[in-house]
């Protein structure tokens, strides 16, 4: 107790492997908020999160680098909501997986701008009239990311972009000609076979039929795989 | 019980200790909308899964709450129509609609759905989320409940009316999260179970999920074929109720509009149930007077209700030798029309056809039933309920209101007061006791009225002399009742001589296939009290002194209870699987 989240991370449990960058701190178990960096310094105990909208919870504290997408982090927590949930009450059993089909959608690129609002508009009435705890706090997750990382919510909606490289229908995978030395390593991982081009020659990605798995920039060890 | 003072809207409010807050709001004209929540008062049956969320109100410093399950305390200051009740319910609502085909246009329930209205208390214009919706196969395996779950809102009214109040327990939730539905035992088809068919469910389904399984297209069809004689009975419930179809206030008799009404759609001959009601008494008392003369068992329960039949098939098929052998009076009319009356007028029986007007779902089950054919005709070829007559009269331009009042036709839509009465809990038991008294007593009987068997109770009793010897009689509507009662009679705990079931809540004036009553209970309080009022005007009271009932044995029957008369009029129980 008081002993803040910096500390926590970087002294107890020795930072980030291969000194990656924080982004966020979940805590609180599924239902829990997401605390950013600029609030690193926050002690932990009930009175100081909640705060912040987080909570204590199960006490329970996932740490996120800049590898994480912060909706697809909503996302999965949601998807832990739907499993708990009863069903007895309108707004966990239709309303959380209306939040989950809305995460999904931004996630793969298909909703507008106006979509933030409804999502808010949902999150606060799910949570004004569930029937119990579950229905309660289930929003948590996506309320607080939506506060606190808006931007990466509406990268993902205005330039269609995921920068943690994470919402793989975001993705696309282009090969750099001045890099690509031909060595038809990619071509060969590609489990649709979608990489064209002759030995020793640039090779191309066809893009109508990539299904974006990332095989690819995996394999390539010239670093000729481009993710925009 | 004492009072406790709440404000409103600031407008101040008293009301009961105990009393919510949506029953405070109405008492100073706030109608809060609600949905899951149903409470029939007058069957002390108080449904408040508090689930569907939409009746949110606002508690000064506390934030939203629901009003149909808080009671209110001293003090208490809410508020109905904030800004943030009124999102809560059109949120709320967006989201149930977002799990609902919205196929209005072509539902069944449509003019009588809850949620339809709620849509149109709450002026939604939109529904912003588009997702997975609920898909359940359509169950339309029986002659009685059409069930189609994908439209389903999950208040679980359904699941209080069979397992509470019928104790039959064949719906239950089944599944999580957004799967929850209500379901039959192993997702059999209704079919397969141990449903009554009373149609509880249905009647207080506020949506299309539960409904009765139409046939108004096969009656549509034989009345335009040329080759067909179609006579129509209608029960005696039918007759205070399809008035509501038509804006007329519950408790309206509308007898005479019906039968011309009747005559309009194409029916050759318009006859009444009540009719066929004043010869199962005749059947039933004389029966009852055996088994009272000759130490038979007793009591005897009566085997009017197609649903209690069903019911105690299954669930008590060690007692099957107690009910009555007596069919019921929609099947010992279609056994008189197609032998009696078809001889009478020269038509072929297979040329005729018989259709029933019923405020009944489990009537539909009945007519089908093995046991109810003659030389394999069905004794009923169809059997509608209250509304789909309703339905009917406005597919063929007819409004109720505008038609002149006519009289059934002869002979066999005369009927006795006391075959009136049926419809009404307690009418059967009535109208048995009125004929044996006379019967045993040998001279007109005095005082027809047996006030103490009347009204919506769940359980009545009376104890009559006849003769020198006392009558003790029990009557119970509603299956949970009636299973307290045989179980009573199982551990020969009860001496009664005589018992009246039925499986609807006050009778068959709450049957499944009546107009909705929308939870409120006083329309069949309405109903009933029309009931009597019909029996209270009429000339004949007693059923034995219905002319054309003598007319019946005398040219055809013989006597009560001839060989005839068993052949015809009275039927078999099999053991059904307690499952
Ligand atoms: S909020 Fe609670 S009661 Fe409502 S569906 Fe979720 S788990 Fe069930
Ligand atoms: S159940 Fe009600 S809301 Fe749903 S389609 Fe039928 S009438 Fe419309
Ligand atoms: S079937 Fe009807 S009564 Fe039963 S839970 Fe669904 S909506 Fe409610
Ligand atoms: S018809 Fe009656 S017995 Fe059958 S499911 Fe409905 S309430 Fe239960
Ligand atoms: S009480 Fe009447 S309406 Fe109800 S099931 Fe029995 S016969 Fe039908
Ligand atoms: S009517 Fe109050 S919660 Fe459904």
């Amino acid at each position: 107790m008081g002993t803040t989240v910096k500390e926590l991370v970087y002294n107890m449990g020795g930072g980030i492997p291969k000194n990656k960058k924080f982004k966020a701190a979940q805590t609180g178990g599924p239902s829990g908020g997401c605390i950013p960096e600029s609030l690193i310094n926050t002690p932990i105990d009930y009175e100081e999160l909640k705060k912040i909208d987080s909570i204590m919870g199960s006490g329970g504290l996932i740490v996120m680098d800049d590898s994480s997408c912060m909706v697809n982090v909503a996302k999965y927590f949601l998807e832990f909501t739907l499993h708990e949930s009863c069903g007895k009450c309108v707004p966990c059993r239709i309303g959380n997986m209306r939040l989950f089909e809305i995460l999904t959608n931004i996630t793969e690129g298909k909703a507008d701008i106006n979509t933030l609002e409804t999502l808010k508009e949902l999150c606060e009435v799910i949570k004004e009239t569930s029937l119990c705890g579950l229905g309660q706090s289930s929003p948590n997750p996506v309320l607080s990311t939506l506060k606190r990382f808006k931007n990466e919510y509406e990268e993902h909606i205005n330039q269609g972009k995921c920068h943690a490289h994470v919402c793989t229908k975001l993705l696309h995978y282009t090969i750099i000609a001045d890099k690509c030395v031909g060595c038809t390593l990619c071509a060969r991982n590609c489990p649709v076979n979608c990489i064209e081009g002759k030995r020793k020659e640039v090779h191309f990605i066809n893009q109508t039929e990539c299904i974006n798995c990332g095989e690819c920039f995996n394999s390539c060890s010239f670093n000729a795989i481009n993710i925009l | 019980m004492y009072t406790i003072k709440i404000k409103i809207n600031d407008i101040p409010v008293e009301v009961e200790a105990g009393t919510t807050i949506l029953r405070a709001a109405e008492k100073i004209g706030i109608k809060i909308p609600t949905l899951c929540h149903l409470n029939l008062h007058d069957f002390k049956v108080d449904h408040t899964p508090a689930s569907c969320r939409v009746c949110q109100v606002e508690l000064k410093g506390k934030g939203l709450i629901t009003s149909c399950a808080t009671s209110v305390y001293e003090g208490m200051e809410v508020f109905t129509n904030t800004q943030k009740a009124l999102r809560a319910r059109r949120v709320v609502l967006e989201m149930i609609l977002s799990d609902h085909p919205k196929d209005c246009l072509v539902c069944d329930k449509s003019g009588n759905c809850e949620l339809q209205s709620l849509g149109e208390q709450l002026h939604l214009r939109n529904v912003r989320f588009k997702g997975r919706m609920s898909k359940h196969p359509l169950d339309f395996s029986s002659q009685s409940i059409a069930r189609d779950m994908s439209k389903c809102i999950m208040c679980r009214r359904c699941e209080t009316m069979c397992n509470t109040v019928q104790t039959v327990g064949v719906l239950s939730n089944t599944g999580r999260g957004f799967d929850a539905v209500v379901d039959t035992p192993m997702h059999r088809p209704l079919q397969d179970t141990k449903c009554t068919f009373c149609g509880q469910c249905a009647a207080v389904c506020p949506t299309g999920a539960l409904m009765g399984i139409e046939h108004m297209a096969d009656v549509w069809r034989v009345l335009n074929d040329k080759n067909k004689f179609v006579v129509v009975q209608t029960a005696p419930a039918t007759r205070v109720a399809i008035g509501e179809m038509f804006g007329m206030e519950p408790g309206t008799i509308a007898t005479g509009q019906m039968i011309s009404g009747l005559r309009r759609l194409g029916f050759d001959r318009v006859f009444d149930t009540s009719f066929g009601a004043d010869l199962t008494v005749m059947e039933e008392t004389k029966e009852f007077i055996d088994r009272l003369n000759n130490g038979g068992r007793l009591p005897i329960l009566t085997s009017c209700c197609p649903s209690w039949v069903k019911f105690f098939e299954h669930q008590f098929p060690d007692l099957l030798d107690i009910p009555s052998s007596c069919k019921s009076p929609q099947q010992m009319f279609g056994a008189i029309v197609k032998t009696f009356y078809a001889k009478k007028i020269g038509i072929n029986p297979k040329d005729i056809v018989v259709v029933s007007i019923m405020p009944c779902l489990a009537k539909k089950y009945e007519a089908a039933r093995d046991e109810h054919q003659i030389e394999n005709m069905h004794e009923v070829d169809y059997s509608i309920s209250t509304r789909e007559l309703g339905f009917m009269f406005e597919e063929a331009c007819i409004d109720l209101t505008h038609l002149p009042k006519e009289k059934y036709d002869n002979p066999l839509g005369e009927s006795t007061g006391a075959g009136v009465i049926f419809g009404s809990s307690g009418g059967v038991l009535e109208a048995t006791l009125r004929n044996a008294a006379e019967i045993l007593d040998k001279k007109p009987l005095q005082n027809v009225d047996f006030h103490e068997v009347r009204g919506l109770d769940g359980f009545k009793e009376t104890e009559v002399e006849i003769n020198g010897i006392k009558i003790k009689a029990g009557i119970s509507c509603g299956l949970g009742n009636a299973r307290k009662l045989l179980e009573k009679i199982r551990k020969k705990e009860a001496d009664y001589h005589i018992i009246e079931i039925m499986a609807c809540p006050g009778g068959c004036i709450g049957g499944g296939g009546q107009p909705f009553h929308h939870g409120n209970t006083e329309i069949l309080q309405k109903r009933s009290e029309a009931l009597y009022r019909i029996d209270k005007k009429s000339k004949k009271r007693v059923s034995s002194n219905n002319e054309a009932i003598k007319a019946l044995y005398d040219e055809f029957l013989d006597n009560p209870g001839s060989s005839k008369a068993h052949q015809l009029l009275h039927t078999i129980y099999r053991k059904r699987n307690k499952e």
